[in-house]
């Protein structure tokens, strides 16, 4: 078990960084999904299948086809050309510092956790179900107006009105 | 009795408040029935305390009444107190009385002005004031009225703000008698830290017993408070402001450069002769300077063309004349001079406000000519008081009262026959150029034409003023003549005789004297004016005449000694530390700003970055606390 | 059962936020740089089920569903506004939209 969990680490961190350094948005994209799919066996194996199919269906099937569409609708460019001025190797050094520093923090930050208890217990979904709706019923709503909220703003910010300039402002 | 005593102040100070907070909603009709009625009412309040007054001689010599406290501060103690004696009385009556005639005259005179409701606050405003100051009990409140008038005098001559020379001669007026109120308030202060008391009377009293005549700190002091009168009497050397201060309306040259606050010096040094006494030094020198300046502004006044510079120049020099008594010990005689003056000076200067009005503001007397007979009833009042001030003899007030000054200048114990030699010259240059401007102004041919008459408002007060020109001058009749002391019996309580030295002298001689050196002035005004104007047209252009009319040269003087200098070092100055500190302040806090805004440069990852610096040193120093 | 030890996994988590984040701060189209994002929510929802899994309590699962729902709207909201800004700049370069740079 523990090697299957080591091997879809792997692959999620070589995915992650394929994704942050490739030159093609849709490449970068496809990475990502293979990414969140590894990180999803990850957590079938922390014993919550529900999520590890939420994370499937939902992140990865929905969130990131909403990119792809996105992407391929904004049409820029295969060839990265771009990309390529833009991603000197240059540009890596100070962020990688920062990083680095805040994973030393990090470390140091998360030594103090204490060990597991043996035994070993699935969460089912019926468990989350109830929690959810009992315990957490009213965040569930606040979700639900949000989710609203995202629908209504996504219209709106979508729309593409023929901007009307009064003729002293045109630019001619 | 004592309220009216606080009442004559304080009723035209409440026409300023009303005036001046509602002025502006007022008709001209009730500008003018508060601002002149509100004077008249004091001049009846106090021809009312002054019949009590009389009738109460000689037991009560003066009344007092405290209003409020106004200082208490350790040792200082001033209080909001009035006190009427005899000397008060002439001066309040002198100047509710002619004042109310200005401000009648004032109603017709500036009826077509836009700031009419402003005028009137001000003058309200500077009576009050000047009766603050001749009514005070205390230094203190003298000095808050002589401010008053100061300030008032500034308002007044700016009056017509829009000029900017106008202006110029309101700051002028200003900073000069700053000069003076300068000295006068350390003399203030000394008396004050001497005797630990600024009630008048008390000063007086404590002095004459404890300071010896002579000593220096008498001395000084009195320098001091001569520094004040000198300022705001135009005396010499603070004289050059009062030719310039005519800038402002006719009204107000009549009443405050004329009758009332240029005779606040008088009032001072008559108030405090005590002091005076005890500094002989002093006294001979505002004998002296009464001298000089008579001769120097008569000469002055004979070279001008301006008609108002002329009264000006006339008024400096009678003014002279008053302090030369001052500084001979004739008190009683200069006070009766300042009355008589205030009458024949404030008739000249509003009847040279009705020619100036009707010759469409022309200045010039030798633009004028022929008004004699267009404006009988202007022309007969001018030359009442031209007679008057140039003393014709026995017939004018002024006769009597000059008379009096020339008498007691040689006849006093400390009198001198220079002194009278000065002032019977005065008198000839008097004569001179007041009848010069009499025939150059309304004889010969008629060079401007006349655009309307004048008004009853304008025309009455001239009218009661030249009576009293007249006949003001029968309440002092010298020993010679009838013998009627009535002025000097009512103010012998408070200013004492002249101490008279016996010497082989008449006084019908010096009479005499005076009267064939006037009547010889008029004569030779009449020839060279007149008669054959050629003999004068070659003085006119003559480089002595330039010289006379430009003061004697004293604007100039100044200006090469004080003005110059002055305004090189701020030139110099200009650029000094204290602009460092204000210009540097400005500088970092623009360098701050451009720094600053170096962070704001709008970019997303620049914003990122900062995030997570910041989110790296917080958590490195909350790990390893 | 998985015997890793949680600090191993939480390191994980955060190695892969970390990536997220150098993504974030070296990318210049906008695009990665919400690719980015996505990649520190994922994370930050793994850190959730991680301690889930460690306490044997299912909040965790309800605060990753949570944090899911939040995740869709940011990116619908997000590529709304994105396709605004494309159309308005004609780039999608995030160093040329500073308009509200100080102009000093």
């Amino acid at each position: 078990m523990n090697l299957f969990f080591y091997i879809a680490a792997a692959i999620a961190l070589i995915t992650t960084i394929m994704a942050i350094s490739g030159r093609n948005a849709i490449h970068s994209l496809l990475f990502l999904i293979l990414s969140l799919l590894a990180v999803s066996v990850i957590f079938y194996l922390l014993n919550a299948p529900f999520i590890a199919a939420l994370e499937v269906i939902i992140y990865a099937g929905a969130i990131m086809v909403l990119f792809i569409f996105v992407t391929m609708m904004l049409n820029i460019g295969i060839e990265g050309r771009t990309e390529k001025k833009w991603l000197n190797p240059g540009m890596w050094i100070v962020p990688s510092i920062l990083a680095a520093v805040l994973l030393a923090d990090f470390i140091l930050a998360i030594k103090h956790v204490p060990a597991s208890h043996s035994v070993d217990q699935i969460i089912l979904p019926k468990q989350v179900g109830i929690s959810l709706f009992s315990t957490y019923l009213l965040a569930v709503e606040i979700a639900a107006i949000l989710l609203m909220a995202g629908v209504i703003g996504a219209y709106h910010l979508g729309s593409q009105k023929k901007k009307v300039t009064h003729r002293f402002l045109k630019k001619n | 009795m004592t309220t009216f005593i606080a009442l004559i102040p304080a009723i035209p100070l409440l026409g300023f408040l009303v005036l001046a907070l509602f002025g502006q909603k007022l008709t001209r009709k009730t500008i003018g029935y508060i601002g002149a009625g509100s004077i008249g009412i004091v001049a009846l309040l106090t021809f009312i305390a002054g019949i009590e007054f009389l009738k109460s001689l000689p037991q009560v010599k003066s009344y007092s009444v405290v209003i409020w406290e106004w200082i208490n501060a350790g040792s200082l103690k001033a209080d909001i107190s009035f006190s009427l004696d005899a000397l008060s009385l002439v001066f309040c009556f002198v100047i509710t009385f002619v004042g109310f005639l200005i401000h009648i005259y004032s109603i017709e005179f500036m009826a077509k002005d836009e700031g009419f409701s402003r005028f009137f606050a001000y003058m309200n405003l500077f009576v009050g004031s000047m009766l603050i100051l001749v009514l005070a009990d205390n230094i203190l409140l003298l000095y808050l009225g002589w401010e008053g008038v100061g300030l008032c005098s500034y308002l007044l001559i700016g009056f017509w703000y829009k000029e900017p020379v106008n202006g110029y001669a309101a700051r002028k007026a200003f900073i000069i008698t700053r000069i003076g109120d300068t000295a006068m308030i350390i003399g203030i202060i000394i008396l004050f830290l001497s005797f630990g008391t600024v009630n008048i009377n008390d000063l007086m009293q404590q002095a004459s017993e404890k300071w010896v005549a002579g000593s220096s700190i008498a001395v000084l002091t009195a320098a001091l408070l001569l520094g004040g009168a000198l300022g705001k009497s135009a005396q010499l050397p603070l004289q050059t402001w009062l030719p310039d201060a005519m800038a402002g309306p006719s009204p107000v040259s009549a009443l405050i450069h004329a009758a009332t606050m240029v005779t606040a010096g008088v009032y001072l040094i008559a108030r405090a002769h005590v002091l005076f006494s005890l500094a002989p030094i002093v006294q001979t020198a505002i004998a002296i300077i009464g001298a000089l300046t008579l001769l120097i502004a008569g000469f002055s006044a004979l070279a001008q063309h301006d008609l108002k510079r002329i009264l000006a120049y006339s008024t400096i020099s009678q003014i002279g004349y008053m302090f030369l008594a001052l500084g001979v010990g004739a008190w009683s005689a200069a006070v009766f001079h300042f009355m008589i003056h205030a009458f024949f000076k404030a008739l000249l200067f509003l009847a040279a406000g009705v020619v100036i009005l009707v010759l469409n503001e022309e200045h010039d007397i030798f633009k004028m000519g022929g008004l004699r007979k267009k404006m009988p009833v202007v022309y007969m009042t001018f030359l009442i008081g031209a007679a008057s001030l140039s003393a014709l003899p026995l017939i004018t007030a002024g006769f009597y009262s000059k008379d009096a000054i020339l008498w007691y200048s040689i006849s006093s114990e400390t009198g001198n026959t220079l002194l009278w030699i000065a002032g019977i010259t005065g008198a000839f240059l008097t004569a001179l150029y007041s009848f010069r401007m009499i025939f150059i102004t309304f004889f010969g041919e008629a060079k401007t034409q006349p655009a309307f008459l004048p008004g009853k408002m304008m025309t009455i007060p001239l009218i009661i003023l030249a009576v009293l020109s007249v006949i003001g001058g029968f309440v002092e009749l010298p020993q010679s003549i009838g013998e009627i002391h009535l002025f000097s019996n009512l103010v012998y309580n408070t200013l004492p005789a002249v101490a008279v030295k016996e010497s082989g002298h008449s006084e019908i001689l010096f009479q005499a004297i005076s009267a064939i050196i006037v009547l010889a002035g008029i004569y030779l005004a009449y020839t060279v004016y007149l008669k054959k104007p050629a003999l004068s047209e070659s003085f006119n252009h003559s480089r002595l005449n330039k010289f006379f009319e430009k003061g004697w040269g004293f604007d100039k003087l100044y200006d090469v000694i004080f003005v110059k200098p002055v305004v090189w070092l701020s030139e110099i100055d200009k650029n000094d530390i204290f602009d460092w500190l204000n210009v540097g302040i400005s500088r970092l806090t623009l360098l701050t700003n451009h720094l600053l805004s170096i962070t704001q440069n709008g970019k997303l990852r620049w914003y990122l970055m900062s995030f997570t610096i910041g989110i790296a040193l917080i958590l490195t120093y909350m790990i390893f606390r | 059962m998985l015997t890793v030890p949680v600090e191993i996994q939480i390191l994980f988590a955060g190695i892969l936020f970390l990536l997220g984040l150098i993504g974030l701060l070296v990318r210049r189209n906008m695009i990665f740089m919400l690719m980015s994002i996505e990649i520190m929510f994922n994370s930050a929802g793994l850190v959730f089920i991680i301690a889930s899994t460690h306490w044997k309590q299912p909040d965790g699962q309800v605060m990753f569903i949570f944090i899911l729902a939040v995740t869709a709207v940011e990116v619908a909201i997000a590529l709304a506004i994105l396709l605004q800004v494309y159309h308005h700049f004609k780039t999608l370069d995030a160093d040329s939209v500073n308009k509200l740079k100080d102009h000093n």
